[in-house]
């Protein structure tokens, strides 16, 4: 297991490094940054002072450096708009990004989870068409969609939930809901694919041979084994959640990472986007780190091989 | 014969729907097990057998309807239990191993935690108590080292181990009946002696009543006191293992005695039997014979109505419209498929 451990970490350090290399040049390839910041009447000369101002003119490999340098000391150097520094502003943010995704995550597999197996076990009956055509058009429907739609049903017309802002509680609901819904679909059809599958397998023939309840074959004996592919797309569904809610924040007003991404790259604030871009790099690592793990330890195929 | 049946079916039959229609796996079968005995149900594959034996255990696929006079086991029907009580048989009175140890296992739980489930899901009680049941029961199946391996997994076992612990994972309980679908087809022959063996002893010791599903008749000449074999759905020859080898009647089960290599068998003693042709299809309703078109002794009787069984002897009984002597054939059984 440690060995496991130490192998899956080192792969994620170095994917870790490849992601900021990358995400540094394409910055950088996007145009020259100091004539976007100096404006659209800047003289050559004033391009020049910004330039050189932030460090611009230096040689690129010198900046990632620098750049790389203050990442790993922990300073991920200010936004070039309010000055704050970068950490401070994602900091402040990420509560809000954080319980969205949690809440997002929760509620999602909460009702996909169940309704996964219980399409499963109906196989081709009424139950698995309605939650086959429940997922297809869950996943066809834009989410920005449906926030408007819960917006104007939940917030206008029956005045239940605020509609925009994240100060209590309720201003969580819709956005957490809408989310949810996006990543139900694809958790639903993975689980009823492979509790399909396991269900026909040869050990859950045995486990009714020894006469199991029908509580134990399906929750005991089949979800463990057909959970183990659900385990993984939950994992990057959550690393999506984490970046991908730029949509949803921006809609609901949610002062989330995804928004300061948007804003931040509307205003060309590069070292701010540089800085969500490993952060959300590293969460997707970390995620996909935390998903190996948990699979090792349901399934000691992968755990002792 | 020692003492009453443990199980006696009649009249056993298992249609799956498909769409060309019904297709009739099973056909009015009928035998019974006695206490300590074996029955061997021979055949070739899909004529039924596996259907027959996940018949008894009411595991049947969804699109298989059963159909039975009477499956009596241990004073109760079978086929009319509710599902809640053929759940508490099975694992408990009833045991059923399968033809691969390789999947037949949980590959996610350990082997102590899948024997000790059935104990406490039939017997309740401390999982301490389950555990030296499994303890005994590994040691019992010849498994060294028992304590260590019920904390291992499926994955870290070779074959011949997890068939051994399947068996001790359905004596658990002492089923009155234990049911094997080819137990040993998918070992390596060395390990396939050993566990018929097994099953043998292990059988004499708790009184078991066996069913050994088989399409091997050396498996059947060594461990069977009644033989029931199998075509098409139906059984077309039936009785106590002496007789059925020693005076085999109905032309498909010389057939399958054709077929198995005898020791020294050259060329010049003439080429290793088989039987030409294929299973007719069992789908619709069909009349006569269903061997007819793999039979040399067909003729115009073997089309019309239902063949029944015959006596053959005292404790022998053969589906042909031929009596025993012309059945049994003077001429060379398989000439070709005729008919």
């Amino acid at each position: 297991m440690i060995g496991f451990l130490l192998r899956r970490l080192t792969i994620a350090v170095l994917v870790a490094i490849t992601v900021s290399i990358i995400g540094f040049s394409l910055l950088r390839l996007s145009g020259d940054l100091a004539s976007v910041l100096a404006g659209e009447n800047a003289t050559p000369d004033d391009i020049a002072r910004v330039a050189a101002q932030y460090g611009l003119d230096r040689p690129l490999l010198t900046q990632y450096f620098d750049w790389l340098g203050g990442a790993l000391t922990g300073d991920l150097g200010r936004s070039l708009f309010t000055s704050e520094p970068v950490s401070q502003l994602i900091m402040e943010r990420i509560g809000v990004t954080v319980t969205l995704a949690v809440l997002a995550l929760a509620l999602g597999l909460l009702v996909a989870l169940p309704l996964g197996v219980l399409a499963a076990v109906k196989a081709n009956t009424w139950v698995d068409r309605a939650a086959l055509v429940f997922s297809v058009a869950g996943q066809a429907t834009p989410n920005f969609w449906l926030a408007l739609i819960f917006i104007l049903i939940f917030s206008v017309q029956l005045r239940w939930l605020p509609v925009s802002g994240s100060d209590t509680p309720a201003h969580f609901i819709l956005p957490v809901v809408t989310l949810a819904l996006s990543i139900m679909p694809s958790i639903m059809r993975l689980t009823r694919a492979g509790m399909m599958d396991v269900l026909s397998s040869d050990y859950i023939r045995t486990a009714r041979a020894k006469g199991l309840s029908t509580t134990s074959v399906l929750f005991k004996h089949a979800l463990r084994n057909a959970i183990l592919p659900v385990v993984s797309l939950a994992a990057v569904q959550f690393g999506f959640l984490l970046g991908g809610s730029v949509i949803v924040e921006s809609i609901f007003a949610l002062n989330g990472v995804g928004y300061l991404a948007f804003q931040s790259i509307t205003r060309v604030d590069f070292p701010v986007v540089q800085s969500i871009l490993v952060f959300l790099a590293c969460a997707y690592i970390l995620l996909t780190l935390i998903s190996d793990v948990i699979n090792a330890q349901l399934d000691p195929r992968v755990r002792l091989s | 014969m020692s003492g009453a049946p443990v199980l006696e079916v009649e009249g056993l039959s298992v249609d799956i729907d498909v769409p060309a229609g019904k297709l009739h796996a099973v056909s009015d079968v009928s035998f019974c097990v006695r206490p300590g005995e074996t029955l061997c149900l021979v055949g070739e594959s899909g004529c039924g057998k596996t259907m027959t034996s996940l018949a008894l255990m009411r595991l049947l696929p969804p699109r298989a309807t059963l159909t039975a006079r009477r499956m009596s086991f241990e004073g109760r029907d079978l086929a009319r239990l509710s599902e809640r009580d053929m759940a508490r048989l099975r694992g408990d009175r009833l045991g059923m191993i399968f033809q691969d140890p390789m999947t037949s296992l949980n590959p996610v739980y350990r082997i102590g935690d899948q024997m000790e489930e059935v104990w406490l899901r039939h017997r309740g009680g401390a999982r301490a108590a389950a555990r030296k049941r499994a303890e005994f029961l590994l040691e019992r199946v010849g498994i060294i080292n028992p304590r260590q391996r019920l904390d291992q997994y499926p994955h870290q076992l070779s074959g011949g181990l997890r068939q051994r612990m399947m068996i001790a994972m359905m004596l658990m309980c002492e089923p009155a009946l234990l049911i094997a679908d080819e137990p040993t087809t998918a070992l390596d022959v060395t390990v396939q002696v050993q566990i018929l063996s097994l099953l043998r002893d292990l059988q004499q010791e708790f009184r078991m009543g066996l069913i050994l599903i088989t399409h091997n008749l050396g498996v059947v000449a060594r461990m069977a006191d009644e033989v029931a074999v199998m075509y098409a759905g139906r059984i077309v020859e039936q009785g106590t293992g002496r007789e059925v080898f020693a005076a085999p009647t109905h032309p498909y089960t010389r057939g399958l005695l054709d077929c198995i290599p005898k020791h020294g068998q050259s060329a010049a003693r003439g080429p290793l039997g088989s039987i030409p042709g294929i299973v007719p299809s069992l789908v619709g309703e069909m009349s006569g014979c269903s061997f007819r078109n793999r039979c040399a002794l067909a003729h115009e009787a073997c089309r019309r109505g239902e063949v029944a069984l015959a006596q053959a002897g005292a404790d022998h009984a053969y589906r042909c419209v031929l009596p025993p002597g012309q059945a049994r054939g003077q001429a060379p059984a398989f000439a070709g498929g005729a008919a």
